[in-house]
């Protein structure tokens, strides 16, 4: 059985802005794949040539064995999408929007309509124009996962939804999943990757940078810690699993990172000290691409600025 | 701070948009004027045609409903009635939509929100709109007036022909100024003032039709309806002729009072809706909305009930003068002959009928136009997106737009033809040359405007991002060729790019089929490239 997505050497070019520069992505049946990447890096570029809306200029792409732009009507009777910005008819209720967009793909399930407009606490009359950015997401969200389809294609489909939401959708993509249906969702946020994906893919400059299980990717999910100590930590760098260790306040303030399996070791030792305050956060993918991807960019922009010999990357 | 805190760096903001359109408004007007007056220094070289010419446009009813009051024998004076009507039209748009642009529309789409968060006062945002566009309408008059006094006209008259000009662009800055505050949309505040535009043409035209020839021979007296009416005052200021002053200040009055309620409106509203309030609506949605066409049927309604109902006022308000006017015609025996020359065989009714039904055509392209814009818009707006998402192909999408676009411009004429014949049957009791006559003149009319309409499908599948501009341009192109094209005495093959050209003069000629299969073609063949180029072309994303 083929992949549900592939794309190999995928490139897109708006007048002189590069947007992809050779996307190869697979995405295997029936798994929940996160595509991450920071804000224009090409996520909603690639999603748009999956979609038959934007023309590839060079590169192959293939979706649910088809052809997304020659066979875009065929395709898009198995799949729905819920893009991350939504614009709405400003005189239709949201109802009337679900409903339309719905029966446009031709595979409303009514009874999964209602019951995710009572799961997302959405107000079905009221008009599109008076609906916050939120609300305007749930309608979106409502009519793509309220249809039968094979592949969902889901573009930042959380943004300005709170956090009860955030756990509403994921709650609703774990059982449409459950029943084989194949997620490509984009995404900036770390966690929400996390929390639903199989495999994530990240992209970066228009092109795939990583690729493989959340596990495999483990050091991308390193975990930031301050804390501040009665006693000076002493030894800190030499505990396994701590990496980027600064210190202040002759060593009773430190920052530092863990990776997530060396978390509970690293509790350990710093309770020998007399732990005042501790705050961890889970980086943003913006600083983690600072991190892991920002030293090779600028070594590249250096060989480059120094008139080298390395041409391309 | 003050409500008009910011006002001064709003107003650096909406030059700086408007860099390039204000200027070409600016400019095409001003160059029709110029025109004009280069094109009747030619047709009308000597006193004597100038008298002759000025006897006729005063007696003949077809002359006095769409130029409007013949004022005397002076060049200047001459080329400003023939020339009046199409410059107050557009310099009435312009003010209208640069009002709208930067105080409705920023608001629809949410760049108002912003502003307002900064250092801004409450009604910065209108202050700077109405600055802008007074100051553009300054200049217009000023242009106006140096482009006519270098034509040796005479200064004074030149500068009332200016203020005229720009007295017009103020009194629907005022209007705009009101409706963006009424409606919560940028397009129906436009349309709103739009009506008001069509409102005005007929009060005048109606003014001017029942007016008097005076002593003299070469001018008409209008009746009370013209001073109602802004057009109006505007003919009324008669440059070159009379060069009356005092009319500015109904212009300046009008436009204050207007001004003056939108800051009232808008002191009493929040930012964002309009004045009139949203209902909730239905949580299903019902049968007929369940298809692209139904979509588009939804999306396209309220604008074409709007166009049915003004081109039916605006066709029975026109056939219900066609007595009137034969009448003037009777009593002058030789402003008859001449009209027999012009158009051996026709009957004066007939050829009013023709002129009345080249008028309503050319406004009924309008709806044409804004109705397969609406594509674009949806396009813009990103609402296109999510629909072509699903299992609609792109040429069934457009061919819903394009079926209702086509169907709802031929009902648009057949309803002005059908209302016209009923009120002169009603009025003459000629019922069948009534209802057939003013018919056959509406429908014949319908393939120009497909064909006009073909030429959009084709801009917004070949050049998206040019198609609005080339869409208002090629209509704007069309009224100025339709109005003034036999007189500024342009090459025919400039006029025949005009579909408006080709139409056959029913019923004042008999019906020709061959220009009216060329006009179907060709909106056939631009609804074919732009069917074929749609399919090919990127989706333009909203950004």
């Amino acid at each position: 059985m083929e992949h549900a997505i592939t794309t190999r050497g995928l490139t897109k070019s708006f007048g002189r802005t590069h947007a992809l520069t050779g996307v190869d992505l697979t995405v295997e049946r029936g798994e929940v794949h996160g595509f991450l990447g920071p804000n224009g890096a090409g996520k909603s570029t690639t999603i748009r040539i999956l979609l038959g809306l934007l023309r590839k200029d060079a590169g192959e792409a293939s979706v649910l064995g088809a052809d997304p732009w020659r066979d875009a009507v065929a395709l898009h009777r198995r799949l729905a999408y819920v893009p991350g910005d939504v614009h709405l008819w400003p005189n239709l209720s949201g109802g009337e929007a679900i409903d339309l967009l719905g029966e446009l793909r031709g595979s409303l399930d009514a009874r999964r309509r209602d019951e995710l407009i009572e799961r997302f606490q959405l107000d079905p009359t009221k008009r599109c124009s008076t609906y916050s950015k939120g609300n305007r997401q749930k309608v979106a969200i409502v009519a793509g996962l309220a249809s039968d389809v094979e592949l969902l294609l889901l573009d930042e489909p959380t943004s300005g939804l709170d956090p009860l939401m955030e756990s509403v959708f994921q709650d609703v993509v774990r059982d449409l999943t459950g029943n084989g249906v194949t997620v490509l969702l984009s995404s900036h946020i770390l966690a929400e990757a996390e929390a639903l994906c199989d495999r994530v893919s990240i992209i970066r400059d228009g092109r795939i940078v990583e690729s493989g299980t959340l596990a495999e990717l483990r050091h991308l999910t390193r975990t930031s810690i301050h804390v501040t100590t009665a006693r000076p930590l002493a030894g800190l760098q030499d505990v396994p699993g701590v990496h980027d260790v600064t210190t202040a306040d002759s060593g009773r303030s430190a920052r530092f990172e863990v990776a997530a399996e060396h978390l509970g070791g690293v509790v350990e030792h710093l309770g020998g000290h007399g732990v005042l305050t501790l705050t961890s956060a889970p980086p943003t993918l913006e600083e983690l691409f600072m991190r892991h991807y920002g030293d090779e960019l600028d070594t590249l922009n250096g060989v480059r600025a120094d008139g080298g010999t390395e041409g391309s990357r | 701070m003050t409500a008009l805190t910011g006002t001064r760096r709003l107003v650096r903001l909406a030059l700086r948009r408007d860099r390039v359109l204000l200027p070409v408004w600016i400019i095409a007007i001003s160059g029709i004027a110029a025109a004009v007056v280069r094109a009747y220094e030619a047709t009308v070289p000597t006193v004597t045609d100038r008298v002759t010419t000025a006897m006729f446009s005063a007696g003949n009813p077809m002359a006095r409903v769409f130029d409007g009051p013949a004022s005397g024998t002076e060049l200047g004076a001459m080329a400003m009635v023939e020339a009046y009507q199409v410059l107050a039209i557009l310099t009435a748009l312009m003010s209208a939509q640069a009002v709208v642009r930067h105080t409705r529309q920023d608001e629809e789409t949410g760049r108002a929100e912003l502003l307002g968060s900064a250092v801004v006062g409450r009604h910065a945002r209108l202050a700077a709109a109405l600055v802008v566009t007074l100051a553009a309408n300054l200049v217009l008059g000023a242009a106006l007036a140096a482009v006519l006094a270098a034509g040796d006209l005479g200064g004074r008259g030149a500068l009332a022909a200016g203020m005229s000009v720009a007295g017009i662009g103020w009194v629907f800055a005022g209007i705009a100024a009101v409706s963006a505050q009424v409606f919560s949309t940028a397009r129906a505040a436009n349309a709103a003032a739009g009506a008001a535009l069509g409102g005005a043409f007929l009060v005048r035209a109606a003014g001017d039709l029942l007016g008097d020839v005076a002593s003299n021979g070469v001018a008409v007296i209008s009746a009370w309806p013209s001073w109602l009416s802004p057009i109006g005052w505007g003919q009324q200021v008669r440059p070159f002729y009379e060069d009356n002053w005092w009319i500015a200040g109904l212009f300046v009055g009008v436009m204050a009072a207007g001004v003056s309620a939108a800051f009232v409106l808008e002191a009493h509203r929040d930012v964002g809706p309009g004045m009139v309030a949203t209902r909730p609506g239905p949580a299903r949605a019902p049968r007929g909305l369940r298809s692209s066409v139904g979509l588009a049927w939804r999306l396209q309604r309220t604008v074409w009930l709007s166009w049915l109902f003004g081109a039916t006022v605006m066709g029975a308000a026109l056939a219900s003068v066609a007595e009137s006017a034969e009448k003037l015609l009777a009593e002058n025996e030789q402003l008859t002959e001449m009209l027999t020359r012009l158009s051996p065989g026709a009957g004066a009714v007939e050829l009013y009928f023709t002129f009345l039904m080249a008028f309503v055509g050319i406004a009924a392209a309008g709806y044409t136009v804004q109705a397969l814009l609406r594509m674009r818009s949806e396009e813009m707006t990103g609402r296109l997106e999510p629909v072509l998402a699903t299992a609609v192909a792109r040429r069934r999408w457009l061919a819903g737009h394009v079926l209702i676009a086509g169907v709802g411009t031929t009902l648009i004429l057949a309803s002005a033809g059908l209302a016209g014949g009923v009120v002169h049957g009603a009025l003459s009791g000629e019922w069948a040359s009534g209802i057939g006559g003013l018919m056959a003149a509406a429908l014949v009319q319908v393939p120009a405007t497909l064909a006009l309409g073909g030429f959009v499908v084709a801009v917004f599948g070949l050049v998206p991002r040019w198609a609005g501009s080339l869409a208002w341009g090629a209509l704007a192109a069309a009224l100025v060729m339709g109005q003034l094209g036999a007189m500024l005495d342009l090459p025919q093959w400039v006029l025949n790019i005009s579909p408006f050209t080709h139409v056959p003069a029913v019923p004042a000629e008999a019906f020709t089929a061959t220009p009216v299969l060329v006009l179907l073609a060709v909106a056939v063949a631009g609804a074919l490239a732009g069917f074929a180029a749609f399919r090919r072309r990127d989706l333009a994303i909203g950004a």
